[in-house]
């Protein structure tokens, strides 16, 4: 009797060990596994239907339309498969001047938004965070303002009779007025109005992420405020500059409203051609090969200052 | 990963020449009507290390910047040696630092964050690469000059911190708080190394903490600051052990306070018994009772006063258990709570109390320490 009941116990627990070191058992078994796995994907799916509305206004306002532009430029007036748009854009100098004054335009501006912006972050960096959301309150004021009714207000200032001209005069900065729009100066000043805080934004809030004691352990270890500046500030903005400044110069590559106010048909954009082509030709092939260039220039860009900034990570958020 | 702290070759110990002397005056600082530093005067000696102890915003962190150069005060003098610092900017005071949040740039590697002082200084690239280098060995940290910063552990960012605040050969070195941020293990063993590294660079230390323990661990003196006041500066044993105010003998160890009470013959006395002789300058003012819970001790129900001991009664309200040590808390006859701590051995008897339990306790006469009562 004793002998069997021992026998018998030993064989209960050889058992339980097999049955737990043999992982391929096991699987079935574990408790509520299937479900648990379940749970997960189910969260994972709900968590994905919240960017559906966004991917299919993506698709059908962006995607669509934007193939559909493509595939126009490809058609001749008599609807048959041409390269004519392009082979025009060729042969035809004014497109390559429009493409330059666009791309120098684009340029100019984020430059000049860079030299006011710049400093101006760095400010509103400084203050206490309140100030700081004051401050830059009055960066946003032109933003709740109509963009037309601003660039028609620039016009006012900047024409020959305007404020400016008349106050510059009085002071005696200058004898006879100044054409300060029409031309590339008003348009130039107008966009970079604008733009501002396009560039303002992501930098100050790149600006704020430096630490304090950052600088104040530069300056400690003998950097005058200069190289404090150069060594630390500097490299640990630029990822908020280079993607202010990328935000701002592929707007300014499709800006249309402003150049043609300000700019007064001397300033000749691509946005501005398109629109002449439109409603003068109602050209669409020839309008849509336009679009097509400056997006294909655009993203061309786009990937060489990627390679040349390593700036996907300041753009994407990544590390 | 090597625990041996003895890494640090102590044969290198430099002399004092390596060092130089504070000496603070009048130092005051005010925001609105609060005083963070009120005329503090404060000598700290050449290769000391003394550390700035008090709860935050005792003005202890405004005085560590003031000598670093980071806030300008109201008035004052900081001297390092013989030179007139107050108005000297930050970046030429040469001074080493260790913030608290480390303050490591993090675009620059291991190897750049410490060249950096070096490479201002005009070092040339071959002596930087062997400082930097000597740097990293002395922190132990030799082979991750390459690492990022974001590639390091809490407790390497801190040595990495240290070697930078060094590497330049400062005269003067500071730091806030530089260990708040690691886990107590690290923290404690990080004490140590901290006072071997001093002991081997023989710089003057000054040093931020609000850990007590930390204080009287690692200091050569101790200057307890509150509400922008110094209380006492002096070594951690005599801060300990005779503190001057309540606020010193509150904030350093723990510490229980029983009110003195007069009597005719020129003699403090607490519930009916005579505790010590009346200091001489305080005939008119009254007087505290410092009790540490260490130096109290489970007596015998027989014990009574007598030359060399003071009995207590009281009965049992906790007892404790906490590994090294068992901890009771108890009440007196006049409703007086103190706290014993004894030896955490199987056989202590403090680990046998049980709540409501009548017990005698004693502590030594010589243990007595009588300060002014309130706080200053």
């Amino acid at each position: 009797m004793m002998v069997a009941k021992s026998e018998n116990a030993v064989a209960t627990s050889s058992a339980h060990t097999s049955g737990a070191s043999a992982p391929g058992d096991r699987s079935g078994h574990e408790l509520h596994a299937k479900e648990l796995k379940q749970q997960q994907r189910r969260e994972q799916w709900s968590l994905l239907s919240l960017a559906l509305p966004g991917a299919l206004i993506v698709f059908f306002v962006i995607v669509i339309p934007v193939s559909w532009l493509f595939f126009l430029s490809f058609l001749g007036s008599d609807g048959e498969p041409t390269l004519q748009h392009y082979r025009k854009m060729i042969e035809y100098k004014s497109y390559a001047r429009t493409f330059s004054t666009t791309f120098q335009v684009s340029l100019f501006t984020t430059l000049i938004c860079i030299a006011i912006g710049y400093p101006l972050a760095y400010f509103l960096a400084q203050l206490p965070a309140r100030w700081a959301g004051i401050f830059m309150l009055a960066v946003l004021l032109p933003f709740w303002t109509s963009l037309l009714v601003r660039t028609y207000a620039w016009l006012v200032l900047l024409q020959r009779k305007g404020i400016l001209n008349d106050f510059a005069m009085q002071i005696g900065l200058w004898d006879s007025p100044v054409k300060l729009v029409h031309n590339m100066t008003g348009t130039l000043i107008g966009m970079a109005h604008i733009m501002l805080p396009f560039l303002v934004l992501p930098l100050y809030s790149a600006m704020r992420k430096i630490e304090r004691d950052l600088m104040h352990a530069a300056s400690n270890l003998g950097a005058s405020p200069a190289r404090a500046f150069w060594h630390i500030y500097m490299p640990l903005s630029i990822s908020g500059m280079v993607a202010g400044s990328l935000i701002v110069f592929i707007l300014c590559l499709g800006f249309y409203v402003t150049p043609a106010v300000l700019g007064g048909g001397k300033v000749i954009m691509v946005s501005t051609q398109i629109t002449a082509i439109l409603e003068n030709q109602f050209n669409w092939g020839a309008a849509s090969a336009l679009g097509v260039v400056l997006l294909i220039a655009t993203l061309l860009l786009l990937f060489v200052a990627a390679r040349v900034f390593k700036f996907d990570a300041a753009l994407f958020g990544k590390g | 990963m090597d625990t041996s702290v003895s890494a640090y070759n102590e044969n290198t110990h430099v002399e004092s020449d390596q060092a130089l002397p504070i000496t603070i005056s009048g130092l005051t600082k005010r925001y609105g009507s609060l005083y963070a530093l009120n005329s503090v005067d404060l000598e700290i000696r050449s290769g000391e290390f003394l550390t700035l102890l008090g709860p935050s915003g005792s003005g202890k962190t405004t005085l560590l910047m003031a000598i670093a150069g980071f806030n300008r005060p109201d008035s004052g003098s900081i001297r390092f040696g013989d030179s007139e610092m107050i108005l000297m900017p930050p970046h030429q005071r040469n001074v080493g630092m260790v913030f608290q949040s480390y303050a490591l740039f993090p675009h620059m590697s291991v190897a750049q964050n410490i060249a950096f002082p070096l490479k201002l200084r005009g070092v040339k690239a071959a002596e930087r690469l062997s400082r930097v280098n000597e740097a990293l060995e002395t922190v132990q940290l030799s082979g991750l000059g390459d690492r990022t910063i974001d590639q390091l552990s809490g407790g390497q960012r801190q040595r990495v911190a240290l070697a930078r605040a060094f590497v330049f050969r400062p005269r003067i070195l500071l730091m806030d708080e530089p260990l708040s941020a690691l886990d107590k293990k690290l923290r404690e063993r990080m004490q140590i190394e901290l006072k071997q590294l001093h002991r081997q660079l023989g710089v003057t230390t000054v040093y931020v903490t609000h850990d007590q323990r930390e204080a009287l661990t690692m200091s050569d003196r101790i200057a307890v600051i509150n509400d922008g006041l110094l209380m006492q500066v002096d070594t951690p044993e005599i801060i300990y052990n005779q503190p001057v105010n309540a606020f010193v003998a509150d904030f350093i160890g723990e510490s229980a306070m029983l009110p003195l009470t007069h009597t005719t013959n020129g003699i403090l006395e607490f519930g009916g018994q005579e505790i010590v002789q009346t200091p001489v300058s305080g005939t008119d003012r009254t007087w505290s009772m410092v009790i540490r819970p260490e130096r109290l001790e489970i007596a015998d129900k027989q014990a009574v006063p007598n030359e060399s001991l003071i009995v207590f009664d009281g009965v049992v309200r906790e007892s404790v258990f906490q590994g090294e040590s068992a901890f009771v808390l108890l009440e007196l006859s006049d409703g007086t709570e103190l706290s014993l701590r004894a030896g955490g051995g199987t056989d202590s008897r403090a680990q046998r109390l049980q709540p409501g339990e009548q017990i005698k306790i004693s502590m030594q006469r010589h243990d007595v320490i009588v300060i002014p009562a309130g706080q200053e």
